[in-house]
């Protein structure tokens, strides 16, 4: 899903233009900005601070805030694994810890081929059959080390 | 003639394959040609059944699971779309001990009815409140949810009817209704249920809490973990507008109510109704000082009531079947049915809906079975990452709001998480402090930097050094996050802390951990 997204200044403008007259604007376009680029970029504040009539400290303060914005590209696949207490309870901290030495990376780091971000979430309310994973958006319920690598290795 | 089959479309049938298993029914019913339509609908809470796939037969549903997409051949095989024999086959869904004991009010839809068929919804009883609240008008609709003894369902508690009245009562020319759909509580799923299953009844119960405070205007705020949900929220609005339930007219009557969907961004804390609103404003999830209460200045300094999803989709049930039956149902003050949610190592993991007052011990042994592994079930976390642990002894707890605060715990959201035997809770306790430390929002002092420190000085108690000075650092921190934190997060913490310590004091005196272990 994340293939390579460019961005596109004319495109940024037309997503901000078609969000700002929201009430409470700021969330609705950020999230429009990074389904379409994959992050936030700084052009991208700059310019949803102007239409929106914010300093870029404050659209600044609200991308930082959030878990969900980034500010650099994810890689070609993102893999969030939760690590709630219901999935603790069924063994997702030995998961977590299987999976990044298998990739050789920790939490919020990408692997060094690009291939893979790994990223941690607090409860994707699968609670009832964790440990629970999302791969690509897709969600994984009983998730283990091998069904994860295959997802985010298999794929193109 | 078409046999009609069921797959749950609900996130956590997903996970284990629902999609997959719907495919696979459609081809291998188009390889023998055979004809069967497939809805797909919640899920019915027996998650340890799903994907759990029902066909309709002449003698009624009956159900299947669990069910892998390579079994599904053998589905066929069986002749499962005339009830036919097979491994899997558990019989009428009705008939399960799991769901005949329940008191299905909120959930009483969820896994039968197409989600996003308004018809199906009315015939099974939906939109009966709305137009029982319609006749009532706005004065004899409030009094019947404060005659309910309906409590907000997030976690605090607060009485439903009267935080509707200081909304009705405030005087402005614009009110708003927010749901609150920022289920972050880990062992918690209620809310993504019946948004998945049944999203009516949340709108439903939405367009109530308008007409009974005088808002007109309603935004429902979903957490952006829960893209199904927020997916099929997103397309029951369009279907309720068109069928004039939501609109300037609503079921052409002379109240407007309308509503958006508002997608959160990952932040925990925004499921505190301040921080909630300030996110839907626009801006960093930062709580709110109060007072004011949002029910005077709420968003965009306006009246607002901020509503959990089950507190609003239990309103419809309420108007439907009368304030006095609601009431009738539960114990003490916690009156009327409540979600319980099972989760974690447990058996029988998913939705269970009871009258408020079975005991904890039944709830975990008798309702779920013990845990998954098999292990002696060692500590149970209720009420999320801001709930206490109990221990076997306190398993007489009865699920009630003041029972569980008499025993230094909290109901929370109704998220029973179960541990066995291998769990350590000087672990469980760093995890609470580290959670609070990644998910503060920073206003607070107490929260901030109490939760960073809380986790250092856990730290050292895991390596063994000065224990017992440290706990008793421990329990000075706690004293201070509780008294002096700005909302539940900072405030609320010490109860998975101090439950800990208090309960398995044992697991923070054992063999100092390496290093390598505690990180």
């Amino acid at each position: 899903m994340s293939t390579a997204l460019i961005w596109d200044e004319k495109r940024a403008g037309e997503i901000i233009d078609a969000h700002k007259s929201m009430a409470g604007a700021t969330l609705p376009v950020l999230h429009a900005l990074q389904a379409a680029f994959g992050h936030i970029t700084e052009r991208a504040i700059e310019m949803v601070a102007d239409a929106l009539n914010l300093s870029r400290a404050e659209v600044h303060g609200v991308v930082s805030f959030y878990h969900d914005f980034r500010r650099a590209p994810a890689g070609a696949h993102v893999l969030k694994l939760c690590r709630a207490e219901a999935c603790q309870a069924v063994g997702a901290d030995k998961l977590a810890a299987t999976l990044r030495e298998t990739l050789g990376i920790d939490w919020h780091e990408t692997t060094a081929d690009g291939r893979v971000t790994l990223e941690p979430v607090f409860c994707l309310g699968l609670c009832s059959c964790g440990p629970a994973a999302m791969v690509d958006g897709k969600l994984v319920g009983r998730a283990d080390a091998k069904g994860l690598t295959a997802l985010v290795r298999g794929k193109t | 003639m078409s046999v009609r089959a069921f797959v749950p479309l609900d996130s956590a049938a997903v996970a284990l394959g629902a999609d997959d298993v719907a495919d696979a029914i459609a081809r291998e019913a188009l390889t023998r040609g055979v004809a069967v339509t497939i809805t797909r609908t919640g899920s019915h809470g027996m998650h340890w059944l799903e994907p759990l796939v029902e066909v309709e037969t002449p003698k009624g549903r009956t159900a299947y699971g669990p069910i892998k997409a390579a079994e599904v051949s053998g589905l066929f095989d069986a002749d499962f779309l005339a009830g036919g024999k097979h491994a899997r086959a558990v019989g009428p869904v009705d008939d399960l001990p799991f769901m005949k004991a329940q008191t299905r009010l909120t959930f009483a839809r969820c896994g039968r009815i197409d989600p996003l068929s308004i018809e199906q919804y009315r015939a099974a009883g939906g939109l009966k409140g709305l137009t029982q609240a319609l006749t009532l008008g706005p004065d004899a609709t409030l009094a019947a949810v404060t005659a309910s003894g309906l409590r907000g369902r997030g976690g605090a508690g607060f009485p439903t009817g009267v935080k509707w009245k200081t909304v009705r009562d405030a005087k402005a020319g614009q009110k708003y209704i927010v749901c609150n759909a920022d289920e972050g509580d880990s062992g918690t799923f209620s809310d993504r249920m019946i948004m998945e299953g049944d999203p009516f009844t949340v709108i439903e119960g939405m367009v109530i809490a308008g007409i009974a405070t005088g808002a007109t205007k309603g935004y429902i705020y979903i957490r952006s973990e829960y893209p199904v949900a927020v997916g099929i929220m997103n397309r029951a609005i369009e279907h309720a507008r068109a069928a004039r339930v939501l609109g300037d007219a609503v079921m052409n009557s002379a109240h407007a109510f309308d509503m958006e969907v508002r997608v959160g961004a990952g932040a925990y804390v925004c499921g505190e109704e301040t921080s909630l609103l300030e996110s839907l404003e626009g801006r960093r999830g930062q709580v709110r000082a109060k007072p004011p209460l949002p029910a005077h200045h709420g968003l965009f300094g306006k009246p607002t009531a901020v509503n959990n999803v089950i507190s609003l989709a239990s309103v419809p049930a309420i108007l439907a079947e009368g304030a006095d039956k609601y009431k009738s149902l539960g114990a003490g003050r916690s009156l009327g049915t409540i979600p319980i949610q099972l989760a974690g190592n447990v058996k029988h993991a998913g939705l269970y809906e009871a009258p408020f007052g079975m005991t904890l011990g039944q709830i975990v042994m008798d309702i779920g079975g013990g845990t998954a592994s098999g292990r002696p079930v060692r500590a149970v976390q209720v009420g999320g990452p801001l709930g206490a642990y109990f221990p076997v002894s306190l398993f007489d707890t009865p699920f009630d709001y003041e029972a569980f605060t008499a025993k230094g715990g909290l109901i929370g959201h109704a998220g029973v998480v179960v541990f066995d035997d291998t769990v350590d809770l000087a672990r469980q306790a760093r995890f609470a402090m580290e959670f609070c430390a990644i998910e503060s929002c920073g206003k607070c002092t107490p929260c901030r930097i109490g939760s960073v420190r809380g986790q250092e000085v856990i730290d050292r108690i895991l390596k063994g050094i000065a224990v017992d000075e440290q706990i008793a650092l421990l329990e000075d921190l706690c004293s201070t996050m509780k008294l002096g934190s700005l909302c539940a997060l900072g405030g609320f913490v010490p109860y998975p802390v101090l439950s800990a310590l208090t309960h398995f004091p044992e697991d923070f005196r054992a063999r100092p951990r390496s290093l390598a272990d505690v990180a």
